[in-house]
């Protein structure tokens, strides 16, 4: 496919693609006197509307998507998103609606998120839950706030933050943004968190552990309740990072594990769509005790009606310009009554099936660290390919020759080489053996033929991409008079 | 590989000792482990204990920490590493080097490692 | 529904290879007891067209619909070019994860590219990254960034700012060791510069306001650059209605260091309130220190150009507890309307716009002032909107207002306790000659009971 330019390259004077009705208020040609106004906006596009259509038509064929095929992320629970949540999203009623409209005219809006609140409770067992967070990143944020403002209303915030060896990099650096020390528990043999470590520095210094569970080498905590007791009985909380949700709808509840608050993340178990990295969302629960320090505006019934509460002085403050991700909340509430009790369950069955199904079928050809029984995602690291000289990064390369979104590398920290695979409920079995096929042919290529491992990929927009040139030397915006160079 | 007349801590640091001038620098082992180095953060002055973390270096895919190998005050950081990073990559003994320091206290080298010493405990980390 | 694409003989067959005779067994190890006993009390699934029917009737209870706005206050009502539902809404630009693999992810990359130069047109300013959350907590963001470079405890900001951008940077900065001051504005309703002035100091980090402000007046932008930059303090410039840079010069042309704001006005519906998208612009200087994801060019090894996520140990998932912020997403498929939306509009287009939000407003306020008991509350130029003081309680002219069908605009005095009776109104390119000749008889039939 020919490289598609920058629609500057294709700007030139005088085209437009939007015409707006002419004015029809009287013109006063003299106004904005003493401030300083551009002539012009210099260097911005100016092209016609078949160039914008086609210009971002051919971009979009050179995305993959889920819409194409299997993203196998794991952590990233890449399920198919239903459109019928797009179409609900759209209805005008909601998608034109002020976010500072008087709430007796939006009583709709506040009955849906109010609903969602009390969906979310069921689901996870907690007692109370925000939506406000615009991100799982942005709910951890809030999560350890809440604790740290509970904490320092009982007298001591406390100094340090447990997260175990495995976790996603937001942990470390919401505590950090907390105001919080990090300090790592480490892994078992068994690759679940070490009992004695955590017994050891679990200590009145520490405001709180960080867990995520399943784990997100998709092992489950199995001694949860021991873990929460150690944390209780020094007076820390147990945050629980709920990205791997997708294996405990209908099977556990957070709530039932002793957790304190937990994050979910809407685009990951609630199928909303990525969109290339965002919106998502990331509403948290709380236990009672942590109620009071949720952050504002709150979504409360009185009677019929429905009101936002902004009068709660323990509360940790506002977090966004106004009321959350409201379309977003809308596509994971309308998943949630379309899926039913039974839809729900059957998402963390076929889940942990089809990840069992791949480690299965793919154990005897990647090196598995670690043993243990995992749910619905299960980390192979490229060990057994090292000696041929490749890496994750070349496997993951080559499986894009093959038609498939690589999986997701280098993370979980405590497994070198990591190639963590998470298939989700809605993958067919067709479409996870073309992937498992894929990946025995790369192992074979491994040793048989390496170099087409390093050179890959073979048939993609672009090739592999130099990102030390990217990062030595930054190109962040395009710059009028500086050619491209002919292919 | 690893030049006698260096001494090597335990985070791949190794540093040359001349009179009571010490230049420091990450091993070959480390660079390697990093990976394409895009950027070498480091103050210019200060004081520095055994083991203190001295800044930063940083590759596309990684950052690390890096630690003085011994205390003392920085004289001077490699101003060719700002235009010129992978020198890191390319000769992490030589024109890699990162930074001087002026030696506070000799006897501390007793407690780094000689390139022998290195290059056993490099092996035993193969997994 | 469900979304499940494997059949009864599927299950069976993958249950066979794992070598398990239910699923399960798989779960054994969740001990026996925190496993939920029954199903979850939720409703039953319901199909598409019940979906439909349920939700057409929550949102017919909004009856805010059918209302004539003039709502403003940092979310504004904008034309919509058709093409950027049309090209937004394809599976391709809705359905990718981010672009961590950049060579099945150019389309989204360069949309990243592209929106970040726009941005960066727009600001005069030399780096952009791919947005951020939403406005507020790019304000949060360039307080915490400031806060980085300068490391001082003190920042200034104008009590005009958005005051839902304030008590989020407050949310933000409660833990660290930093003091947010406000200062006051005029009565012109722009900062009290010599206030600002005998404040400033080398304790400052930054002077944080913003243009046009929350009470629609625009700021002396060089002067209080100027003096910012004198006390050794960063300038971080604040815009929700990011329109009035189609007329209003760009601010990297007077030296402000940081522009964040809310791009919502590029083709992003109301939405009442979200999802929305912050972008943030700064100096080259600051690039380490700088939040966010960020695109940059590159080549591939055949020479052919391309983009990738680049300087990305900045961020969560390499430098952990290190990191310039926690931030793990941007709002690409936000970012990406507001991409189309500015390529729709295009140089001539965005002025235009602007042009014509300047002049309504005008020729409303012309209007309303004309009417006795109807004042406006603020003397300085504004764009488009601006606040009016009423001689009668609003809860009365309000109610009226309602009855047909008209919001005529934001009370101020939950924001500020000493704005009684002032409403904060936003008129732009969307209201015609005829709704704003309505809302003016109407208030001036109001005024005259």
């Amino acid at each position: 496919m020919v490289r598609e330019p920058l629609i500057f390259e294709m700007s030139s004077k005088g085209k437009s693609a939007f015409r707006l009705p002419s004015l029809d208020v009287p013109e006063k040609k003299q106004v904005l006197t003493g401030l300083p106004l551009r002539t012009e906006i210099e260097e911005f596009p100016e092209v016609s509307e078949v160039e914008v259509v086609r210009h971002f038509t051919r971009l979009s064929k050179t995305n993959y998507c889920v819409d194409e095929g299997f993203y196998p992320l794991g952590s990233c629970t890449m399920k198919y998103n239903p459109k019928i949540n797009e179409r609900i999203a759209a209805l005008a009623g909601f998608l034109h609606t002020h976010p500072l409209t008087p709430e007796e005219l939006v009583q709709g809006n506040l009955e849906a998120l109010q609903r969602m609140e009390d969906f979310l409770g069921e689901i996870t067992g907690m007692d109370a839950f925000t939506l406000l967070p615009s991100a799982g990143a942005q709910g951890e944020l809030v999560g350890m706030m809440m604790i740290r403002a509970c904490l320092t209303e009982r007298g001591d915030p406390r100094k340090t933050v447990l997260i175990p060896d495995s976790a996603h990099g937001t942990n470390p650096s919401s505590a950090h943004l907390c105001g919080y020390k990090v300090h790592e528990i480490r892994s078992n043999d068994s690759g679940v968190i070490d009992m004695q470590d955590l017994f050891q520095n679990m200590t009145e210094d520490v405001a709180a552990l960080m867990v995520t569970n399943p784990n997100t080498l998709g092992i489950f905590e199995t001694d949860i309740m021991k873990i929460s007791e150690i944390v209780h009985d020094k007076g820390g909380f147990i945050y629980m990072d709920g990205a791997n949700m997708n294996a405990l709808v209908g099977q556990v509840k957070p709530g039932n594990m002793n957790v304190d608050v937990i994050h979910l993340n809407l685009h990951k178990t609630f199928s909303t769509p990525h969109g290339g990295g965002g919106p998502g969302a990331g509403p948290v629960g709380v236990r009672k005790t942590l109620a009071p320090f949720l952050p504002i505006p709150r979504i409360v019934k009185s009677k019929n009606t429905y009101h936002m509460e902004h009068d709660h002085p323990k509360s940790i403050g506002r977090v966004g310009s106004y009321n959350g991700h409201f379309l977003v909340i809308l596509k994971a509430l309308t998943y949630i009554l379309s899926l039913g009790p039974k839809g729900l369950k059957e998402v963390s069955e076929i889940s942990v099936l089809n990840s069992n199904y791949i480690r299965k079928s793919l154990e005897d050809v990647f090196h598995l660290k670690y043993k243990t029984p995992t749910l619905h995602e299960c980390v192979f690291s490229d060990k057994n390919q090292r000696s041929h000289g490749i890496q994750n990064l070349d496997i993951a390369k080559r499986l894009i020759d093959f038609g498939v979104h690589p999986p997701t590398m280098s993370f979980p920290l405590n497994v070198q080489g990591a190639l963590m695979i998470e298939p989700t409920e809605t993958e067919s079995k067709r479409d996870m053996d073309i992937f498992i096929d894929a990946m025995k042919k790369i192992a074979e290529e491994a040793q048989t033929n390496p170099d087409i491992l390093k050179s890959a990929p073979h048939h993609t927009y672009v090739r592999r991409l130099d990102e030390t040139a990217a990062a030595r030397n930054p190109v962040l915006k395009w710059t009028p008079g500086v050619l491209d160079e002919k292919e | 590989m690893y030049p006698d007349e260096f001494y090597y801590t335990k985070n791949h640091e190794w540093i040359k000792v001349e009179g009571d001038i010490g230049t420091v620098g990450i091993t070959d082992f480390a660079q390697k482990q990093l990976g394409d180095v895009v950027y070498v953060d480091i103050p210019d002055k200060g004081t520095l204990d055994f083991h203190q973390s001295m800044g930063v270096i940083e590759s596309v895919k990684a950052v690390s920490d890096i630690y003085s190998p011994l205390s003392g005050e920085i004289l001077e950081v490699n101003a060719g590493l700002n235009e010129s990073p992978e020198l890191v990559n390319e000769d992490p003994h030589g024109n890699g080097w990162i930074l001087k320091l002026k030696i506070k206290d000799r006897s501390e080298l007793e407690k780094l490692m000689s390139a022998g010493d290195y290059e056993k405990f490099l092996d035993g980390l193969e997994e | 529904m469900s979304y499940i694409s494997l059949s009864e003989d599927d299950i069976q067959d993958l249950l066979n290879k794992i070598g398990v005779s239910s699923i399960s067994e798989l779960f054994c190890c969740i001990p026996e007891e925190i496993r939920v006993k029954s199903d979850l009390s939720l409703p039953s699934a319901l199909t598409e067209p019940e979906l439909i029917s349920h939700f057409e009737k929550i949102s017919e209870r909004n009856g805010a619909n059918e209302y004539l706005s003039f709502l403003g206050g940092g979310a504004y009502q904008h034309l919509i070019p058709t093409v950027v539902d049309y090209l937004s809404m394809r599976g391709e630009f809705i359905s990718p994860y981010t672009p961590y693999q950049p060579e099945v992810s150019q389309g989204t990359l360069q949309v990243i590219f592209e929106f970040q130069t726009l941005i960066c047109q727009l600001t005069g300013m030399d780096i952009a990254n791919a947005s951020l959350y939403d406005g507020a907590t790019g304000a949060a963001e360039a307080v915490l960034m400031a806060h980085r470079i300068k490391n001082k405890p003190k920042v200034l900001i104008s009590r005009s700012a958005h005051p839902h951008y304030r008590q989020v940077i407050s949310t933000y900065t409660q833990n660290l060791d930093l003091t947010i001051e406000m200062v006051d504005h005029l009565d012109s309703g722009r900062i009290d510069i010599e206030n600002l002035k005998k404040r400033l100091d080398d304790q400052t980090t930054a002077v944080v306001i913003q243009s046009p402000n929350f009470i629609g007046v625009l700021e002396d932008i060089p002067s209080i650059t100027r003096f910012a930059h004198e006390a050794g303090a960063m300038s971080v410039l604040l815009i929700t209605e990011p329109v009035s840079l189609g007329l209003m010069e760009a601010p990297g042309k007077f030296g402000v260091d940081i522009v964040t704001g809310e791009a919502q006005s590029f083709g992003i519906s109301l939405s009442f309130g979200g999802p929305y998208v912050g972008f943030m612009a700064c100096r080259k200087e600051f690039l380490r220190q700088f939040p966010g994801r960020i695109a940059g060019q590159t080549k591939d090894r055949d020479g052919k150009r391309g983009f990738v996520l680049t300087l990305t140990t900045r961020e969560q998932f390499i430098r952990r507890e290190r990191a310039t912020s926690n931030i793990c997403t941007n709002q690409a498929w936000c970012a990406l309307r507001a991409t189309i939306f500015l390529e729709a509009l295009g140089k001539k287009g965005l002025r235009e716009m602007a042009w014509q939000n300047v002049q309504k407003i005008r020729y409303a306020l012309d209007q309303l002032t004309e009417i006795e008991g109807v004042t406006a509350k603020f003397s300085g130029e504004v764009f488009n909107e601006c606040v009016l003081h009423f001689d009668k309680p609003w809860e009365v002219i309000d109610k009226a207002l309602r009855e047909k069908k008209i919001l005529g605009g934001i009370p101020l005095q939950t924001y500020f306790e000493d704005m009684e009776n002032c409403v904060l109104i936003n008129v732009t390119e969307v209201h015609t000659k005829e709704d704003i000749d309505l809302f003016v008889e109407n208030v001036r039939e109001i005024m005259s009971r």
